[in-house]
Parts: structure tokens; sequence; C-alpha cells
């Protein structure tokens, strides 16, 4: 039996040999890997990519305390992108599974419809979710739009959902019972971190400085959307190819972070729900179209300039 | 040459949605017998198939060649001489003497007929298949070979087109047709050899049933032998069992076990757990009590270890014990302390929250309570309560059991036992297969809830048009129709839309008369089509009972049934074809009203017709009270011989002005009064006195 660890490991090393860039996770809270730069914005545009990461995703709204055996507030998820998508692509999934020891002839998989959606990233893919043995391993995704755009070059987005499969490969009946590695658990590791935030998230948050945060990082994205959108494609070509729009986007995270945290809070009423959405996504939308941009004046410079 | 081939056409795609399999392969007959036809080719015998991966035409012969065929081509007319004949050969590579002439109703002109070449059938084949994998219509497609490039369900990765031994060459977004198949994910090989009598077999071989009925069958066979000896039955789910025939290529049921203490939660919850979310049959002792049992359907031949089984019954344990978990903290406080919560809980954006849709709930039900001489305090706190179980963890996570949870709930909290049936059973029927809500204030809360929605809908202009109908408001209409027919609820149905659309209007400025017609119309639409559709009555029977005078929906049925049985007797046909004589009469005259005068009456028959029709219409009055139509309509029908003695013997245009109006009025009073029962002259008659 591997460790959580060692799944890790083994998963990576998988995918570092079928080419993918192992990247290390992205340092700003997010929901999902989906929501890194590494996917978010490499997705756009003609340049083919391939990558994976483990990155800890953070839904305030799902923490239990650390009490309920399945639901964490901060679960990881192992995220792979492949742009364009092999025509071999869940042949490859396969082979990933049985490189951290699922023997596919003793298990049962069935791929079922589940298109996936992410309004405040203007994005939707068609895909699966992965079923094993009756378990939810994977979500399996072909983007098809990302910012609002259709993508030239269509990914497949692999998401394993990693506590869960480790606690399948593990036999364990709570994901805190995983053996992080030989004599550590996952409770070990991680269990205050799940209390102290469901605490935080549930109890404490200051609701005041969290809709203060959101209208700052808000503002702070907006202003530089703004001014990247003003700059003139010849006078100012070369402050248009080094504008931070990364920048820009790091605080889009914070925003939907902050979103999720007032959700969490209970302060965000329903009707003002889909209104504050629409926020999130005019400025994920927003960076993601300069992002484009950007990317073709750096495709058109002169060869060494490139910095994509 | 002539003779016919066999055509095997398998399009393999990564997994498709289960539920658009068997519409898609509908959808793939049709287009491949339009383009065969468009081609003048004989389809004949076909086979479609489909499973997850893959998508199967056969045609048992196509013909190898297309049918020769003549076609006339008219060259330039007599008179302009042999010179123009000759250069209209020559331009058809033919010698003059191939040339005659056709007479046409313009003159004499040179003319050929020329015989076109039937073309291999092969030919077309590489022409029309890529063109059918891109018109099979989807509910929602994808591309993935880029930007602008072609869309399917989901990316197709192989095509085997056989016809007769030969490849039909074409491709379809960068994959070409081949002679090979490919085998289940896990079971088989990616490359398979076959022929057209070895397809299945080869293909079973490599653990795919390619046929849906074996698949279910051998899902059939599976549980029966599973249950073999237990003294457990299976209950049996046929929804549940067409999708897993389409989610399977080789399916095996497997039976797992669950911790008995489970069973002390509702047997709904369980069931849904199982059945919605894991797609797993339930199990039940022979006293239908659900034992501590699932069945699973695995997508491979055996679970020789038993780590499916086990998988299968970790994940089910884990559902279960959030599902207890859920159950008790819901409990923790009553329905009606959460009531107030509704107001943060959107119903729609216009129409405001859950609370005020609760209100127009309660308002709905007091009124039908009334009407039907109900306990109006048991039916309102019923409609307060019914949709209070949306606050619940267990509906928030299992939205399917809304309505069942706050029945249960309710019941847990002491609620009375109407209130607690009437909250449970609220949301049927979701389709016209569904049964009605059992109780009779479940019956109201259910119309009066639909009617809410529909009145509000309709009430800002939500109407729906042509497929689009986001708020299920055709589904709404049509069970309102189906609980006030089944539930014998004696409601005056307009009377409930008027009072509605009004109390609507008070919220709604721009809600008018305008909206309560459409509203109305809509359901009358919904009317026609359950008795049409559902209930199997003739569609002028509808017509005929609908133009009647009916306020309820059990009465409108009491029409349809026995106009069904009294139009089979002798009489009633002819008579109806005099009333739609009689209609057309008063059309033409553009009779609006008048007093029939007898002592204007001057034929003997008109006289007689005065005199049967005083009688039957007083019969028919004293037999309405009881609404036995049968013998209305019995009693209408003998109203024949003298209608029929009336036309034979005077004539309506009298040329006295007076007598002509007295005889137009002596039709139009009967006319009148018969069609309040039902417009007779909706009855399409096989014969006819005009």
């Amino acid at each position: 039996m591997d460790s959580y660890q060692e799944t890790i490991f083994k998963l990576k090393r998988f995918w570092a040999k079928h080419g993918c860039v192992i990247q290390e996770p992205y340092d700003v809270e997010v929901g999902a890997g989906t929501m890194c730069p590494e996917t978010f914005l490499r997705v756009l545009g003609p340049r083919p990519y391939n990558v994976a990461y483990v990155q800890p995703s953070r839904r305030p709204a799902d923490g239990r305390y650390g009490e309920n055996p399945n639901r964490l507030y901060k679960h990881s998820q192992l995220q792979v992108i492949l742009k364009p998508a092999p025509a071999n692509v869940m042949d490859l999934y396969l082979e990933s599974l049985e490189a951290i020891g699922i023997r596919l002839d003793q298990h049962d998989l069935k791929f079922e419809e589940d298109n996936w959606e992410s309004p405040t990233l203007g994005a939707w893919g068609i895909g699966w979710q992965v079923m094993l043995d009756g378990l939810e391993i994977t979500q399996f995704t072909y983007f098809q739009q990302c910012g609002g755009v259709d993508l030239e070059l269509v990914p497949a987005e692999l998401t394993y959902g990693l506590e869960r499969l480790v606690a399948f490969l593990q036999d364990r009946k709570s994901v805190f019972d995983i053996e992080w590695v030989e004599d550590v658990t996952y409770r070990d590791v991680r269990f205050l971190e799940e209390q102290q935030f469901s605490v935080y998230n549930f109890e404490r948050a200051d609701v005041k400085m969290l809709w203060r945060l959101f209208e700052l990082h808000e503002a702070e994205a907006q202003r530089l959307i703004d001014e990247y959108r003003a700059l003139d494609g010849e006078k100012d070509l070369r402050e248009k190819s080094r504008f931070p729009l990364l920048a820009a986007y790091d605080h889009v995270l914070n925003c939907s972070h902050t979103f999720n945290l007032l959700d969490a809070r209970g302060a965000i009423s329903v009707t003002e729900r889909v209104a504050v959405i629409g926020r999130v996504r005019k400025l994920a939308v927003g960076v993601a179209g300069c992002w484009i941009d950007q990317q073709r004046l750096l495709a058109g410079a002169p060869a060494g300039e490139v910095r994509a | 040459m002539s003779g016919r081939l066999p055509l095997l056409f398998e399009i393999g795609v990564e997994e498709i949605p289960h539920w658009m399999i068997a519409p898609a392969l509908g959808e793939m007959e049709r287009l491949f017998r339009s383009l065969c036809a468009d081609h003048r080719i004989e389809a004949g015998a076909l086979r479609l198939d489909g499973t997850p991966r893959r998508l199967v035409l056969r045609a048992e012969g196509l013909p190898v060649r297309q049918e020769d065929r003549e076609e006339l081509v008219i060259g330039p007319p007599k008179a302009a001489g042999e010179g123009a004949a000759q250069g209209f050969a020559r331009k058809n590579g033919v010698t003059l003497t191939e040339l005659r002439v056709e007479i046409t109703p313009k003159g004499e002109y040179f003319a050929l007929q020329k015989r076109i070449e039937g073309r291999p059938v092969m030919e077309i084949l590489a022409e029309i298949l890529p063109v059918l994998i891109g018109r099979i219509p989807w509910p929602k497609t994808m591309y993935w070979t880029g930007k602008g490039g072609p869309t399917f369900i989901r990316p197709v990765r192989w095509i085997a087109a056989l016809f007769g031994e030969q490849v039909v060459e074409f491709e379809f977004a960068g994959v070409r047709a081949g002679s090979l198949s490919c085998g289940h994910r896990r079971l088989g090989a990616k490359e398979i050899v076959f022929d057209h009598s070895t397809y299945e077999e080869r293909l079973e071989k490599n653990g795919v049933i390619v046929s849906a009925s074996k698949r279910r069958q051998r899902i059939e066979a599976g549980v029966r032998k599973l249950l073999r000896g237990t003294g457990l039955e299976w209950v049996r789910d046929e929804a549940l069992l067409d999708d897993i025939v389409y989610l399977t290529e080789y399916p095996t049921p497997v039976m797992g076990r669950f911790d008995g203490r489970f069973l002390e939660l509702p047997r709904e919850v369980l069931a849904t757990v199982m059945r919605h979310h894991q797609r797993y049959f339930t199990v039940q002792d022979k006293e239908g009590k659900l034992a501590p049992r699932f069945i699973a359907v695995m997508n491979m031949k055996a679970d020789r270890k038993g780590y499916v089984v086990k998988g299968n019954e970790r994940v089910l344990e884990a559902r279960f014990s959030d599902a207890r978990f859920f159950w008790e903290v819901d409990r923790q406080r009553t329905l009606a302390s959460r009531a107030a919560g509704l107001s943060d809980v959107t119903f729609q954006a216009k129409l405001g929250s859950y609370q005020e849709k609760t209100q127009g709930i309660v308002d709905g039900t007091r009124r039908l309570a009334g009407w039907l001489g109900l306990d109006v305090e048991v039916a309102e706190r019923a409609a307060r309560l019914s949709k209070v179980d949306l606050m619940t963890e267990m509906v928030k996570e299992l939205p399917e059991l809304q309505g069942v949870m706050g029945g249960l709930y309710a019941r847990a909290d002491g609620e009375p036992e109407e209130v607690a049936q009437a909250i449970y059973g609220h949301y049927l029927p979701q389709s016209m297969e569904d049964p009605i809500p059992p109780t009779v204030y479940g019956q109201i809360l259910s119309v009066a809830d639909k009617l809410d929605t529909l009145e509000g809908c309709f009430g800002i202009g939500l109407i729906p048009s042509g497929s689009k109908d986001p708020f299920g408001l055709r589904r709404a209409a049509q069970g309102v129709v189906k609980v006030l027919v089944e539930g014998r609820l004696r409601v005056d149905l307009k009377r409930a839309v008027e009072e509605g659309m009004a109390a609507t209007a008070r919220h709604f400025p721009e809600c008018g008369p305008q909206q309560a017609q459409a509203l109305w119309e809509f359901l009358a639409d919904r009317i026609r089509y359950y008795f049409r559709e559902v209930r199997g009555f003739a569609y002028d029977e509808v017509n005929a009972a609908l133009a009647g005078d009916w306020k309820t929906l059990p009465d409108l049925e009491a029409r349809l049934y026995a106009l069904k049985l009294v139009r089979q007797t002798e009489n009633f046909e002819p008579l109806a074809a005099s009333f739609k004589r009689i209609r057309n009469i008063l059309r033409q005259a553009a009779w609006e009203r008048g007093e029939v005068r007898p002592e204007l009456l001057e034929a003997a028959e008109e006289k007689a017709l005065y005199g049967e029709a005083q009688r039957v219409l007083g019969e028919v009055a004293r037999l309405r009270a009881s609404e036995d139509y049968i013998q209305i309509l019995q009693a209408v029908a003998t109203l024949r011989p003298a209608v029929d003695a009336f036309f034979d013997r005077v004539l309506v245009n009298a040329p006295d002005e007076a007598v002509r109006a007295n005889r137009l009025a002596l039709l139009g009073w009967l006319l009148n009064e018969v069609s309040s029962i039902a417009d007779f002259s909706e009855i399409v008659t096989t014969t006819t006195t005009e």
C-alpha cells in the first residue's frame, strides 16, 4: 500500500513521463485547480502546453470542523492539463490509474456524463465524472470556453480528487485516517487546519472587513484591466507586452476567494449571489481578453523577447 | 450488375451520455433512410444498436449500383431545322439518328431519351455516411479538433464502415473509416477484425454486447441469480434499468450489503441515495420491507476478488452516514420554526421568495378547500409548510426528495396526518405516468402550487414558446389537469384561474385580462392533450365537449364518455351532420338572436320540430341535474326524425321575412341549447347531408 505522498509522487512521475511540466501549487487561495493561472490562462491562445500540479483547493462552505469523514474545507486536487488533448487521452488516463496500483481488471469503471461549468470564470466544458466502484475519483473535461472565449485548441483537464482516491486505495472510511507517510496520518497533518478554518469561516470572519477586501481587490483588478485597455498597440507596445496582467489575475482570485468566505459566513443572500458572481466573472473575462491580446503581441515580437 | 450487399457502419465515440443513445439511434435510422431515398437507393431492412462507445447501423442488403434511369432532354424546336438538331446531338455526344421528335404543349421539339447510368452505391455511401454523422442531432455538442472544427456529442475515435467486404472510404473529423472495430476499454482488444456474420460474436468476445436488449436480459438474469434462495425480491425500476443498459457494454450485477441500522432512516431517503445517486437497485423482503442489500451493475464480467462489491459498500455507507447526519440535524428543529427562512430563498427573481410563493399557495389552497367543502384550516396548514423542507439539509443534499421530506418531517413534528400526507405528495404528478397525490388535501395543494406558478409566470410574461419552457409550465399545467380529472375534484377551473390571476395582478400591474386569457388557453391546450393523448378520446369528441358549458373537469370527462358511447348509436351522427348544416345556415344568414314565435310556425314539420325540441330540451334540463350525459345525449338523439323531416319539407329561406326569421330563430334556439352540452357540429361525420 502506497502512502498519500507516494501516490502523489507516482502520479506526478507518470505525467512527467508523458511530457507534462510538473508545477508546484499556486500560492493564492483558489477553490479549484482550474482557477490557477497554469490552467485558466494557459488554456487561452494557440500555444500547446502540458502541465500537472497538486493544488490545495479551498471551499470554505464545505468545511465541517474536521468532524465529517469525507468533507473538507481544503482538499487537494491533482490537476492535469493536456493542450491540445491527444487522441489517446482516455488511454493515458487509464494508464495513470494503473500507475498508482489500481488493477483495472479487478474494478468497475464508468464514465458518467458531467459537464463542468464555472460561472465565475466564464468557463465551461464537456465531460464526465469517472466512477470507480461507485466512487467519483476524477473529473474529466474537454474545455470549450474560458473567460468567455472559445478556445483555439481544446485541452483535456483531468482533476483527481486526491483524498478520496487515496482513501479508496488505502481502504479507509475516513480521509482523516489516510496514511500520509508511515506513522503520520492525514489527521496529524491537517486536522487543526480544518477545525480552525471552519471556526473562522463560519463563526469569526469579519464580514465588513471581507466586503472591504472584496471591493479593494475588485477595484485593483479593474484598474489594471482598464489601464491595459487604454494602452496603444503600437505606441505603447513595450509597456503593453510587460503589463502585469498576472498580478491583475491574482486580484481576481482574491475576489473569488473572498466571495467564497462571505458565502460560507452566510453574508450573501440568494439574490445578491448572482450579482456578486457576475462581478467576479466580469473581472475574469476582462483579464482573459487582455491576456489573449498580450499573447498575440508577444508571439509577434522578435525572438528572444517572447516570455509567455 | 445487380445484387445486394450488407453494410455495417459503426461510429466509435468516447462515452456518450446514456440517455441520448436511444434517441440518437432513431435519428440515425431516419437520416440513413432519407439520404438513401435522396439517392434512389432502397435502404431495406436496417438494424440499429448502441452502447456508450458506439453507434451501429447495419443494413441487411443495399444494392451495389443505383438503378439506371432514363431522362428526356428537350432540344431545339423542330422548326429550327436539321442544323440546330445536329448541334444538339453533338452537344450530347450522340448522332442525329438517336434523336426523336417530341410533341409538347408548346409544339414539336427535337428530344433525346438519355440513359443515365446508376452510380456505384459504394461511391454514394462514401458521400452520405460522413454527412449522416454530422447531422445526428444532439442536445449539446462539443468540438475537439480545434476551434471551428466539427462537432459531435463526444470525440469520434474510430469509424468502421464495411460495404460487402470493402471499406467505404471517407473521413470525419480526421478519423478515416476502416474495417476494424474496438473492444471494451478493459475487457477487449483495441483493434478487432470482423466480418458481417461475425461482428456481434467478435465484439462479445472482446467484452461488448452490442444489443441493448441482450444487455438488459443479462442484467435481469444476473439479478435473478443473485437473489435465488435469498427470499428477497428485486424492486424493479425500469428507468434505472434503461440508464444502466446504456451506461455499460458488458453489464454484470453484483449484490452488496449495508448496515441494518441504517434501516431506521426513512425508506424514501435510502432508496433515493441508492437509486438516484448510486444507480443501485433496491431489494426487499416478501413483506415488502426494504432489505439491507443493494444491487450494483458493473461494466465488467466478474468481480472475482470482491473488490467492486466492497468499494460500492464503502461508498454507500459514507452516503448513508451523511444522510443520517442530515436526518438528525434537521429534526432538531420543527418545520414550522424554519418557515421564516423561506424569505431568503428566491423562487424567481421577479416573483420573489418562497415566502411570497407560499402565500400564493395558501390563498389558492384556501379557495379550493372552501369550494370543495373541505377543512380550510387543514388545507392552509399543509400549504404553509409545503415549501419549508427546502430549508432542510436533506433536501439541499437530495433535492429530489422535496415534498417527501417535508411530509416526513411534518409527521415527526406531530402535525396532523392529513397535513403530513398532503405535503408529502404535493409535487406529484411529475409526469403523465406518475400517480396523482393519494389524498384530497394533497391534491388541492398540488393544484394550488402549480396554478400559483402558472399564474405568477404568465402574470409577468414568462410564457413558454416552442420548446423553451424553463419553468416546466407545460408539465405544471398538465399536472393540474390530471389531478383535477383523476381526483374527481369539482372545481370551476376558469373561476380558479380568474381569481388567481386577479390576485397576481395586485402585485404586478402589467398583469391584465390578456394574461389571464393566455393562461386559460394554455390550460385548454393541456386539457385537449390530456383527453386525446392520455385518455384516447377522438379529437372531434374533445372539441365538441370543450365547446359546451362545462365548468369542472370531471363534468367534461362525463360528457366525453357519453359522447364516445352515444355517437355509435344509429341516430347520432346523422343528427350531428344536421347540426353542422344548421350552423352553416345560421352563419350564412348572419343570424344572431331572436325568439321563436309559435304563432308564426306554419308547416306541420316545423311545428312538430318545435314540439319535439320542447319535449327533448325539457327532459335534458331535468337530466342535467344528475349529469347523466348518456341519457341526455340519447334524448337529444331522438330529435333526429323531427330534424330530418324539417329539412325534407321546410324551406328555411321562406319568401316571407317574418316566417324566415322565425325559422332561423327555431334553429338557433335548438342549436344553442344543445351546444351547451357539446357542440355536435364539431363531430366529424362519415355521412353528410349537405
